[in-house]
């Protein structure tokens, strides 16, 4: 169990998350979902230990990753994986090199067998037969299926996924999803995944949670989130532009604005 | 009366900015020192970065290569007919040899190569590793639990302080080679002279005190440049501006640190 006690992150004076909790169940896929700018992947970087909290304590078990030694976090992330929104991928390494990376740093297993279960990761992304591309060489979604193929090679029992279908095409969105979902439930893998994407969010997860402006306003199955009485959770998984969700970032007054810039001539009543 | 408050709010705003730049240099310097101390704290700990310390001694000091021959043959080709035309003045140009190499071991060789080590190689480290930054790469490494100070920041550390007194060395033997061609081969310098004042003159003093310098130079110019790549804003105009900073930055902390260790070693 992955469990944020009042945790709260700034930017300066920007607030990016406010104090918040959260329970990430083991072994099951929780979707952190909210429009741009909501704080969700602060909130999975924070999961995560990339980023340090402004306030609030990340607890795995009983070790609290904001306090314990950076050789024990090491540790702990060899049993994690990520997918980064734009994959991330080590562009000085093939894509053969990126897949085996984590295995030829944390095992001593026989260059044939990481062979073997490179190939076996590729295949699940159907890239088997890339090996020798550069990360420069593969188009957007590729790359995504390469970095979810290193996120894998471990077989690790927490991952994180940053927007994993953004800048996917149809088809390849819903293999990611489908790889999302059976991945997790074989290997019972703790799932955290962050995106915008209403389909794949409420079709792959076990339990949403649902940000705007940093607050979690909705959290549970996602047929409760799909019967939510809130507006703010209906106009977010309609898409509709008019509700309690402004579209508009602005606060002041787009009449103002005009009216008083300088050099704006004004009309008398 | 309206004069006399508005110079004393320009002054406070003057001396206020000019504090807060201070501060930020301090905050910045702490920050830089603590970063390389960390990286370099963890050179005995496992696993061992040696594949990636030779890679990186490749990549920066044999690609520096061809701009040290260039820069040192032709810092030496001037600095011989610059000498010759001087020294022929007081009928000395025997002493030619003498003051090519003393020039180019004690203070060209170094503060030159440094220079041409900053723009070949500390650049491209600081866009590397800002570039990395930016593409999540360093975030990546931290997720498969590969600490990017030890893998990223240390091999080039130790790379660059390690390449910079060969290359400098490499900078004075063509120096003072190319010195020799132009002065006894076309300005018709007596070539025993040349030699035997060069020995007479240089001693092993000034062969250390180059070293040394270039021992600095190198720390200094890998400190910086993977400082200003590491903690460069992540965006495309914030890695642009942390490769400028760094060639500034280190550019002009060499020439201070040459004067302090020059007086040192006078």
């Amino acid at each position: 169990m992955i469990r944020g006690e009042q945790l709260s992150k700034s930017y300066g004076d920007v607030a990016a998350l406010s104090p918040t909790d959260i329970q990430i169940r083991a072994g099951k896929i929780t979707a952190i979902m909210g429009g741009s700018g909501s704080g969700k992947t602060t909130l999975l970087r924070l999961l995560a230990g990339l980023e340090k909290p402004s306030s609030g304590h990340v607890w795995y078990g009983d070790e609290d990753l904001c306090s314990i030694a950076d050789q024990r976090l090491y540790e702990l992330r060899q049993s994690m994986g990520m997918l980064f929104q734009y994959s991330a991928l080590l562009n000085s390494l093939n894509v053969y090199d990126n897949v085996a990376f984590p295995l030829h740093e944390h095992t001593d297993l026989d260059e044939t067998i990481i062979q073997t279960m490179v190939s076996m990761k590729l295949e699940q992304v159907g890239l088997r037969g890339f090996e020798e591309m550069m990360p420069s060489e593969l188009s957007g979604g590729m790359a995504k299926r390469v970095a979810f193929a290193r996120a894998m090679s471990m077989d690790p029992k927490i991952v994180f996924f940053d927007e994993p279908t953004s800048g996917l095409d149809p088809i390849s969105a819903g293999v990611i999803s489908t790889l999302i979902r059976d991945t997790a439930s074989k290997n019972r893998m703790t799932s955290i995944v962050v995106t915008h994407d209403v389909q794949a969010g409420l079709s792959i997860a076990d339990h949403v949670i649902l940000l705007w402006q940093g607050c979690i306003i909705a959290k549970g199955p996602p047929d409760a989130i799909r019967d939510s009485d809130d507006a703010r959770v209906q106009q977010f998984l309609e898409g509709r532009p008019d509700g309690p969700i402004p579209f508009s970032r602005s606060t002041t007054s787009y009449i103002d604005d005009l009216t008083h810039r300088p050099g704006t001539v004004r009309l008398s009543s | 009366m309206s004069d006399i408050m508005a110079k004393q709010s320009a002054t406070t705003i003057f001396f206020g900015q000019l504090g807060r730049h201070a501060l930020r240099g301090i905050e910045q310097l702490g920050d830089g020192v603590m970063l390389g101390l960390n990286a370099l704290g963890l050179v005995f700990r496992k696993p061992w970065q040696g594949k990636h310390f030779v890679l990186q001694m490749h990549a920066l000091g044999v690609g520096s290569l061809v701009i040290i021959i260039i820069t040192g043959a032709f810092t030496g080709m001037v600095l011989a007919l610059q000498g010759y035309y001087t020294l022929a003045k007081f009928g000395s140009t025997s002493l030619l040899g003498a003051g090519v190499g003393m020039s180019i071991i004690r203070e060209l060789g170094p503060v030159l190569g440094a220079f041409m080590i900053i723009g070949r190689a500390g650049s491209s480290i600081t866009a590397e590793i800002g570039i990395m930054r930016v593409t999540e790469q360093t975030d990546a490494l931290e997720m498969m639990a590969v600490n990017p100070k030890q893998r990223i920041l240390l091999p080039r550390i130790v790379a660059v302080t390690l390449a910079v007194p060969l290359l400098v060395s490499l900078f004075d033997v063509i120096g003072i080679g190319s010195g020799y061609i132009v002065g006894v081969e076309l300005l018709g310098v007596n070539p025993g002279a040349y030699m035997a004042e060069l020995i007479a003159k240089v001693s092993m003093h000034d062969l250390y005190g180059g070293w040394v310098k270039a021992v600095v130079f190198g720390f200094l110019i890998s400190m910086i440049c993977t400082y200003m790549g590491y903690r460069s804003e992540p965006t495309t105009e914030g890695v642009a501006r942390a490769t400028t900073q760094a060639v500034v930055v280190a550019s002009v902390s060499v020439l201070i640190i040459d004067y302090i260790l020059t007086s040192f070693f006078l």
